[in-house]
């Protein structure tokens, strides 16, 4: 472990926990896996325990009854998080978690069926466009990365005025490379809020993680490993903040 | 005891895809005139007593605040059920 790496140990990542949230597990692993402390937080707690950032994980949180996201989006511990994250705090929310977090307004934007209504599952490229929010300074502009697409609900839609803005603002974070797999508009990924501190996206970072069991690269089957990046970025951002 | 109806139907700027697929396989049942299809949620909201102005107004804001989301859709109808029974039977 370098000398960086290790003055990054003790940073308390939160990973919360809805009813029906499926991925809790595999994003703690990460955020061990990339040098920080795992912290789990619970839904019905409205106590984020002090953690220095905060990772909304995928799953189908309460069966993704009503609109994916809508009802986690009114757990205790939300008041508490979007409070924090307006404050600045680091929160990264993944497939239901970004559903979440536009649910919640932290994030402008929704989600609705794939387009062609199928659950996609499949090894998905993307652009990275921007690496300066807090869960992305460790890629570099305009890299393609490759990790796990799995959802039903996975289509991102805005108004045009919002797209607009999104784009001027440089907050489209990741774009899907080649074929649009879900019809989201102007084939976006995953966004920041203004303030860089969150983002949102609906592929899976924590499911690649570690050779051996990560997405199919170059170096051998299942030895990708670049959604690494986004926790250890955060852990970098932590460091220098 | 009385119920509140609320409607909501996506917004007619955004694609619909379970409409579009409902819409695909009715002319495969030879249901041939209907040129498009959109699909939407009704909630029933029961209360204990008579729908009063109060009850309709908290259904409303519940359909606008949890019921729905207003960036993809629209909150078509928040109605007492007596009314649309009446107008049923009429």
């Amino acid at each position: 472990m370098s000398e960086s790496q290790q003055a990054l140990t003790g940073a308390r990542i939160g990973v919360i926990t809805f009813p029906g949230t499926l991925d809790d597990r595999d994003a703690a692993r990460a955020v061990r896996l990339a040098g920080g402390q795992a912290v789990s937080l619970w839904h019905a707690d409205a106590d984020l325990k002090d953690v220095d950032a905060v990772v909304l994980p995928g799953g189908f949180s309460y069966g993704d009854y009503l609109r994916a996201g809508a009802i986690s989006r009114f757990a205790p511990v939300m008041d508490a998080l979007v409070d924090a994250a307006k404050g600045g705090l680091p929160v990264l929310g993944i497939c239901n978690g970004f559903q979440i977090l536009t649910e919640a307004h932290l994030l402008p934007g929704s989600m609705i069926k794939n387009e062609h209504l199928a659950f996609l599952c499949k090894e998905q490229d993307l652009i990275v466009e921007n690496v300066d929010t807090a869960w992305t300074r460790d890629f570099t502009a305009g890299q393609t990365i490759s990790i796990p697409l799995k959802n039903q609900d996975g289509q991102f839609v805005a108004d045009e005025r919002t797209l607009d803005e999104l784009e001027g603002e440089g907050r489209v974070v990741f774009r899907y490379a080649g074929t649009n797999p879900n019809g989201s508009r102007r084939g976006i990924a995953g966004i920041s809020n203004a303030a860089g501190n969150v983002v949102g996206l609906m592929p899976h970072p924590e499911h690649a993680v570690e050779a051996g069991f990560g997405t199919d690269a170059a170096a051998g089957p299942r030895a990708g490993t670049d959604g690494l990046a986004f926790f250890t970025s955060v852990l970098g951002t932590l460091v220098t903040a | 005891m009385g119920r509140v109806v609320v409607d909501v139907m996506p917004k007619p700027e955004i694609l619909d895809p379970q409409g579009k697929a409902v819409a695909g396989a009715l002319p495969r049942l030879g249901f041939t005139g209907f040129t498009s299809v959109r699909q939407g949620k009704r909630f029933e909201l029961e209360v204990d007593g008579d729908v009063t102005p109060e009850v309709l107004a908290a259904a409303r804001e519940a359909a606008e605040r949890v019921l729905s989301n207003p960036i993809i859709e629209d909150v078509v109808s928040v109605v007492d059920a007596a009314s649309l029974d009446t107008v049923a039977s009429a």
